[in-house]
């Protein structure tokens, strides 16, 4: 693997890989030295032109239990913000001899256009672009669902048969797209759920169902996951939705909703959540609620990628 | 003199003719078989078409205020590079073309450069805000002679100005060339709203936001008895609109650029910033319906929207790039492809779409001629049969933000003459002194 | 074909049953012993040397065995086909105090000895450390040396050996065969169980 832009371009084979490997680095976590020396001389640059702490420090400790040297760059204050081109900071990068690039940019294609360009030899891993997407929040939710279905016996499974919903802000969000395009090649069905005005025209070309009654998803699809999409406020001055509390009642995993969830069923959300918002407090809290987990996991699944895009010469 | 004379032996017409013409102090004084050469340089058009001098109704030149991007003489050396012999200046410089003085500058920039008339599209409001009407009046009774009026790169949205715009250039005969694009529903939209923009993350420019506003301006322009022209046509839906509005005897006219003939969305996939352009590159059907627009002559001409710009406002993420594709060198060889060797035009369409009908748009008539004697020597030598990988050697402005290179293109211009005097010889522009050199030779 | 056979089945069980009696021999019995196989045919060959011991000495402990990746610990990452890694399994009492005997199934360079002796440390803290292979080729490029060893079988660094074993490839032999043409008489086989020049092409496991 070269770089990683997208979940578009995984195969089922790929997928399964990286979900294994990382298995095998959430195994290091749980040893007294949570350490490997793996990436050692190698150097990972988290190239941020976006505040996110949370994103940013997974990939930092990620880098770290691999023995990468880490380089953090945030845009916020730096020299980008001063107008520099992202062609002159992939090229500074370059000369400081940078051999991985973890890159969130607020427009989306950026990571694409870094690995094109010929700017930058680095492999170039996505870390969220804009609208379009953020392929490790993904498969670190395929390595949650895996591990919360098939436990310890999670290794080389696919989803196939497993039915997720993933409800909320379909047409800005990244997540939802390295998700419906991920979980669908490992062979889950996948349903959204969002006001219309929050889905994207020419949704029929998307391998998903789209719905607009979240209880109806509920009641009738019986689904094994229900995936929580951050709702940010400003789409509501943007006339996406009337307002937070019209939201919150027809589109939020309220109490109720939660009580009908089948046995088993797991509850996500890629953080930071508005509670009271798109999720109650207690499902937040409750046992189906994935939220902290998928930030541990989002730690090994990373591992994995640094390890695929960086530790060999070559194609398995 | 005899400098200044040409005898070009054995052009074929649009009409299929194949005859001698004779160039002389800025006109063609003869056309036939077997035209004597004493005294001029005979220029051998054995296999080449002859056709009247291009004229593009919407070019930036970029000159005032943008100079790095392009300026009048580059500009018009790129014009002459792709046969076109006469460009109608975009008001979207800085300062703007609102007021006499700077469209009277880019006129006299256009004429001291020689390489090609140069007439100025005016501002319809002042600094393009769409607040308050430029002085149109003032422009049109220029040395410029402004007729054409346009806010290009903004939207005329405000209802009420564009309706007094059209009614204020009846005056002087003025056209109002409306950017049709509805500002609100276009926010932060940067490529054609579709399955494909869902999947890549980039926000959506709607069809209907191009529709809605010449849906709105036609029947404005029927309503006050105006005329209107539309730029840049990109949807089957506008095709539509404006097939019902010339239907109903409304005086509209509609330009289609030559990249909305030929490339579609789907270049986008690898948000290449070359590809990114205002309105945006559309799908399939949408090519298909415009090809039939301006086959069928819903849509009455081809204009370049040539719009240059540096390096850097390209090679970057698809976000930070600038809109806008340089047009100019490459058009004929893209409406060949598009519309001739598919056959949807003749060559003899291709002179109406490319030079008769945007003169008279413009109400520039000392361009668009038919190639008689008489007429002013604006001619284009056009060898179809050619076809090349377009590269940066077929660029003769200052931008390279081409999104046809590497790309293999029909036809090349060999020569182009303006008002009598070359331009372009064996397919290369010829040097600024040798174009610019003596008085221009008077003509109407 | 200039593949030959230098181990069958029947030599492999012999072998891999001298191994387990002198590992219990030098261990002066099974107390505080860990087998750990190296991943794959390693791992095999460790289980199969725990059913050895558990029949010699019934006072072994069930949860003797267990496997090793030492993938993450390779020094030669960047200039072979990525791999990937498989689990570490180890047993419930852990390796902090026991003698833990390395099973791989050939020796040639050290270096993946080396990479299993720094995860060993990561690991905890054994008594100490021992090593048993199938086959030693020699070759080494590091101070490292075998215990207990099925079979010397001094190679050219252009020869390649062939392991196959059952349960991995459901056939069991070892054969030696020259750089150019180095495919075993059984047709095409995973890379993994082959071991040949260093560095050189596919498959290269020193």
């Amino acid at each position: 693997m070269r770089h990683l832009l997208s979940t578009r371009d995984l195969s089922r084979d790929d997928a399964v890989r990286i979900l294994d490997i990382a298995e095998d680095m959430a195994d290091v976590a749980t040893r007294e030295v949570k350490k490997l020396p793996t990436l050692r001389g190698r150097t990972v640059v988290n190239l941020f032109f976006e505040d996110s702490t949370r994103t940013r420090i997974s990939f930092e400790a990620a880098a770290k239990r691999l023995s990468a040297d880490v380089i953090n760059f945030s845009a916020k204050g730096s020299s980008v913000s001063k107008g520099e081109s992202l062609k002159d900071t992939a090229q500074t990068l370059e000369a400081m001899g940078a051999d991985g690039v973890v890159v969130r940019h607020p427009s989306s294609g950026a990571p694409q256009t870094l690995a094109q360009s010929g700017w930058i030899d680095a492999g170039i891993v996505n870390a969220g672009d804009g609208t379009h997407e953020h392929p490790t929040q993904a498969l670190l939710d395929a390595f949650t669902i895996r591990r919360r279905l098939h436990g310890t016996a999670a290794r080389g499974r696919d989803l196939d048969g497993v039915s997720v919903v993933i409800v909320g802000d379909i047409l800005h969000s990244r997540v939802a797209r390295s998700n419906v395009w991920l979980l669908t090649t490992l062979g889950a069905s996948v349903t959204l759920v969002a006001p219309p005005t929050l889905f994207p025209v020419g949704m029929g070309t998307w391998p998903a169902d789209v719905r607009y009654d979240l209880d109806a998803a509920i009641d009738e699809g019986r689904p094994d996951v229900v995936m929580m999409l951050r709702i940010q406020a400003e789409r509501m001055r943007a006339a996406f939705f009337p307002n937070s509390r019209e939201y919150a009642r027809v589109w939020g995993l309220d109490d109720a909703r939660t009580a009908r969830l089948a046995p088993g069923s797991i509850v996500m959300h890629p953080g930071p959540m508005n509670r009271g918002l798109e999720i109650s407090a207690a499902a937040a809290d409750s046992s189906r609620s994935t939220v902290r987990e998928q930030v541990a996991n989002g730690v090994s699944v990373r591992m994995a990628v640094l390890y695929l895009l960086l530790a060999g010469g070559g194609e398995v | 003199m005899s400098a200044h004379e040409y005898l070009i032996r054995g052009a074929r017409l649009a009409d299929d003719r194949t005859v001698d013409l004779r160039l002389s102090g800025g006109r063609i004084t003869e056309v036939g078989s077997g035209v004597d050469a004493s005294g001029a340089t005979v220029i051998d058009a054995d296999g080449l078409l002859a056709l009247p001098g291009l004229v593009d109704l919407h070019t930036h030149l970029r000159e005032p205020g943008f100079e790095q991007s392009e300026t009048v003489l580059t500009g018009t050396r790129a014009a002459a590079k792709g046969g076109y012999t006469a460009v109608f200046a975009m008001a979207n410089t800085s300062p703007v073309a609102d007021t006499a003085g700077v469209v009277e500058q880019v006129e006299a920039l256009g004429r001291a450069a020689g390489y090609a008339t140069v007439r100025p599209i005016g501002a319809v409001s002042v600094g393009l805000a769409g607040e308050q009407l430029a002085e149109l009046s003032a422009m049109a009774s220029s040395r410029a002679a402004v007729r054409v009026f346009s806010d290009d790169g903004h939207c005329v949205s405000d209802p009420l100005l564009m309706r007094r715009a059209l009614e204020y250039v009846k005056a002087f005969d003025g056209v109002i060339a409306q950017h049709a694009q509805e500002p609100r529903l276009t926010e932060g939209a940067s490529m054609n709203e579709g399955a494909l923009s869902g999947q890549l993350g980039i926000t959506g420019w709607p069809a209907v936001a191009e529709e809605s506003i010449i849906a709105r301006d036609v029947l404005l322009a029927e309503h006050v008895g105006s005329r209107l022209h539309v730029c840049h046509v990109s949807t089957a839906g506008s095709v539509e609109v404006l097939r019902w509005a010339k239907a109903r005897g409304i005086d509209v006219t509609a330009e289609v650029t030559p990249h909305h003939l030929l490339l579609t969305e789907d270049l986008i996939a690898g948000y290449d910033a070359r590809y990114k352009v205002n309105p945006p590159l559309r799908a399939q059907e949408d090519v298909l319906a415009l090809r039939a627009g301006l086959a069928d002559g819903t849509i009455d001409i081809v204009a370049t929207d040539h719009a240059p710009h540096p390096v850097e406002a390209k090679d970057c993420e698809w976000d930070a790039a600038a809109f806008g594709m340089v047009g100019l060198e490459s058009a004929l060889s893209v409406v060949q492809a598009a519309v001739v060797d598919t056959g949807m035009l003749t060559w003899a369409d291709v002179v109406r779409v490319m030079s008769t009908t945007p003169a008279r748009i413009g109400r520039l008539s000392s361009h668009g001629q038919e190639l008689a004697a008489g007429a002013n020597a604006n001619l284009v030598l056009v060898d179809p049969s050619a076809s090349r990988e377009f590269g940066l050697g077929d660029l003769a402005g200052k931008g390279v933000n081409s999104p046809y290179l590497s790309r293999t293109l029909p036809g090349r211009v060999h020569a182009t003459f303006h008002l009598g005097r070359p331009t372009v010889l064996d397919g290369a522009v010829l040097p600024t002194d040798a174009v610019s050199a003596g008085p221009a030779p008077a003509a109407g | 074909m200039s593949a030959r056979t230098v181990l069958h089945q029947a030599d492999i069980a012999r072998a891999l049953t001298r191994i387990s009696h002198e590992i219990l021999e030098s261990n002066r019995g099974s107390a505080s012993l860990v087998v750990l196989g190296i991943p794959t045919r390693g791992a095999t060959l460790a289980r199969r040397i725990g059913g050895i011991l558990a029949g010699i000495d019934p006072e072994l402990g069930a949860d003797t065995v267990g496997t090793l990746d030492v993938t993450m610990y390779r020094d030669d990452l960047a200039r072979n086909p990525l791999r990937a890694s498989s689990p570490t399994q180890l047993p419930a009492g852990g390796i902090d105090g026991k003698t833990v005997v390395l099973v791989d199934d050939v020796l040639y360079s050290g270096r993946t000895i080396r990479a299993a002796l720094d995860a060993l440390s990561d690991l905890g803290r054994p008594r100490a450390v021992r090593l048993a292979v199938l086959v030693d080729r020699g070759h080494r490029e590091l101070p490292i040396r075998a215990d207990f060893v099925g079979k010397n079988l001094p190679t050219s660094s252009e020869e390649r050996i062939y392991v196959r074993l059952d349960e991995v490839d459901g056939e069991e032999f070892v054969s030696v065969a020259s750089g150019d043409d180095a495919q075993p008489t059984h047709g095409a086989h995973s890379t993994h169980g082959t071991h040949g020049a260093a560095g050189a092409g596919s498959g290269a496991r020193p």
